[in-house]
């Protein structure tokens, strides 16, 4: 069965689920922000933008806290069943992704300060030809799952998990070729390092994306489908 | 007879459903078991009672429409659905209640294990001791909470003497959890107990007679929380030894107590499933409107 879209006979439910879910959607839109910056700040080599990505994390932080806190509200007033409690239950698991999305974020965001911190030269071209690419497909992923969340949108979800698969192995050869440079000069790993830990975080947004992308399916189809392999999630979202 | 005297006689028939009045149903084997309507599996691997094309109308009106389901042995079966929709007068059939109600008739097949309830040799008032009942409203009869208990194996032949009946008022006093709040005050009327004990006398009148089913209409709809917790709790107990089907308007409750839920709607049995998916996974609109209040 899917969410119903009608009306609560209580119309004080309806809002209270409709803040829940916007407060959640204005958290991603934050996150989503929050990874544009902390790439152009990289790509910049800005540290004051890279610095404010740091202090924003705190504003993230907050709206999951709040959003949790509404969470058990609504649970302890209102007892919610069937569609509603998957629904509280899924923002509840997403708003967990999503500050960790902004974690990874404010992490690129040191690593830019770390980088080019004056010190130690800053890095060739060529070790940071990934970033750009991996921060595309990572933003795609997020963006996409927002999209399905807003829509309810579960061939959308299907799309942001099956775009994982290329995530990793764009973090694969990346690796790799981190690797190669370092063998070739040792000098370079210091930086490449840095650049790893760069990488990782967008590869980890890729999987938070994708963890939400699975409560969304849950959330509308009601079927977990985490830890499962691709085709039986691709089978479960779709299959009327 | 006195005032008084008439006016027990009158509550315990009332209670145990003594009316002889004549009936109404015909016994109709079905043949088509396949309720297309009801989403879900109305089977079970082992069914205490099996229900196929139950029809009831209420002269003109067509109560309950074509249900089909099985209860099965020891599980604890809760009906949900909005007032109206069926889900008490699809109870009372189950143990002939709806006998008593002159307009109303019963079509379709309801046995219990291998005994057809609406056939012509089934005593009603046997049915009754194998398919007990306890009511929205506590209703112990104007005796004392001994007597409360011990009419029904009384009348019902059931214990040779006194020694025999203490210990059968006993236990089932004890298995509805009441001993302890009644042992000194066995003579004093159960009509001076509290609601939630006097809910239990009742419950503990239901199982004296030793039933195979008790059924539930609204047992704690006039009950307070901490009553309403020991009611569950001993429902949870009693379904060791017996089949359990309540009728509630509480669908936490229906959450808290039951293994299966069936969801009446107009007199159709709409969607049946295992509770924990009913309640978060509902197949069918009409199920997930009513759970999520959605109903206009």
């Amino acid at each position: 069965m899917a969410i119903s879209q009608d009306a609560h006979t209580v119309k004080q439910f309806d809002v209270l689920l409709a803040n829940l879910r916007n407060l959640v959607l204005e958290m991603g839109g934050l996150v989503e922000e929050q990874i544009k910056h902390a790439i152009q700040a990289l790509d910049d080599e800005d540290l004051i933008a890279a610095r404010e990505v740091i202090s924003r994390d705190q504003i993230i932080n907050g709206l999951q806290v709040k959003a949790d806190e509404d969470c058990v509200s609504i649970i302890a007033l209102r007892q919610p069943l069937g569609s509603d409690l998957r629904l509280i239950m899924s923002l509840s698991k997403i708003v967990t992704d999503l500050e960790r999305i902004g974690d990874e974020a404010e992490k690129i965001a040191r690593m830019t300060v770390k980088t080019y911190d004056g010190v130690s030269s800053p890095p060739s071209a060529k070790l940071l030809r990934d970033v750009v690419p991996m921060a595309r497909l990572a933003q795609d992923m997020l963006h996409g799952c927002l999209d399905a969340l807003a829509r309810l949108d579960v061939e959308k979800a299907v799309e942001v998990a099956q775009g994982d698969d290329e995530l990793d192995q764009e973090f694969q050869s990346a690796l790799r070729r981190l690797i190669t440079y370092m063998m070739e000069d040792p000098r370079t790993i210091g930086q490449a390092i840095n650049v790893i830990f760069i990488v990782k975080a967008l590869e980890r947004i890729g999987d938070h994306s994708k963890n939400i992308a699975e409560y969304i399916i849950y959330l509308v189809k009601g079927k977990d489908v985490r830890h499962v392999s691709m085709d039986v999630l691709v089978q479960d979202a779709l299959e009327e | 007879m006195s005032t008084t005297a008439i006016e027990t006689k009158v509550a315990l028939d009332q209670a145990l459903n003594l009316d002889t009045a004549p009936r109404k149903q015909s016994s109709v084997e079905v043949t088509d078991y396949n309720n297309r309507q009801t989403v879900g599996n109305i089977t079970v691997d082992n069914p205490k009672m099996v229900c196929r094309g139950v029809n009831v109308y209420y002269g003109e009106k067509h109560a309950i429409k074509n249900v089909g389901l099985d209860i099965g042995a020891n599980e604890v079966i809760a009906f949900i659905g909005p007032s109206g929709c069926g889900k008490s007068t699809f109870l009372r059939c189950l143990n002939r209640m709806n006998d008593t109600i002159p307009i109303c008739r019963v079509t379709g097949q309801i046995r219990l294990d291998s005994d057809d309830i609406y056939d012509k040799s089934i005593d009603v008032v046997q049915l009754r001791a194998r398919v007990g009942m306890v009511f929205q409203k506590p209703n112990p009869f104007p005796k004392s909470i001994y007597e409360n208990v011990a009419y029904g194996p009384r009348i019902h032949g059931m214990v040779n003497d006194k020694a025999e009946l203490d210990d059968l008022v006993r236990a089932s006093l004890e298995r509805a959890g009441l001993i302890k709040e009644v042992d000194k005050r066995m003579g004093e009327p159960g009509t001076s107990l509290s609601g939630g004990q006097q809910q239990r006398l009742c419950i503990a009148r239901a199982i004296a007679v030793n039933p195979e089913v008790i059924l539930m209409d609204e047992p704690c709809s006039a009950l307070d929380p901490i009553a309403t917790a020991k009611i569950e709790e001993l429902i949870d107990e009693l379904r060791e030894n017996y089949t359990i089907i309540i009728v509630t308007h509480s669908m936490q409750q229906a959450a808290r107590v039951s293994q299966r839920t069936a969801y009446f709607h107009l007199g159709d049995l709409i969607e049946v499933g295992d509770t924990d998916q009913i309640f978060t996974n509902p197949k069918h609109k009409l199920t997930e409107d009513y759970i999520t209040g959605r109903f206009g």
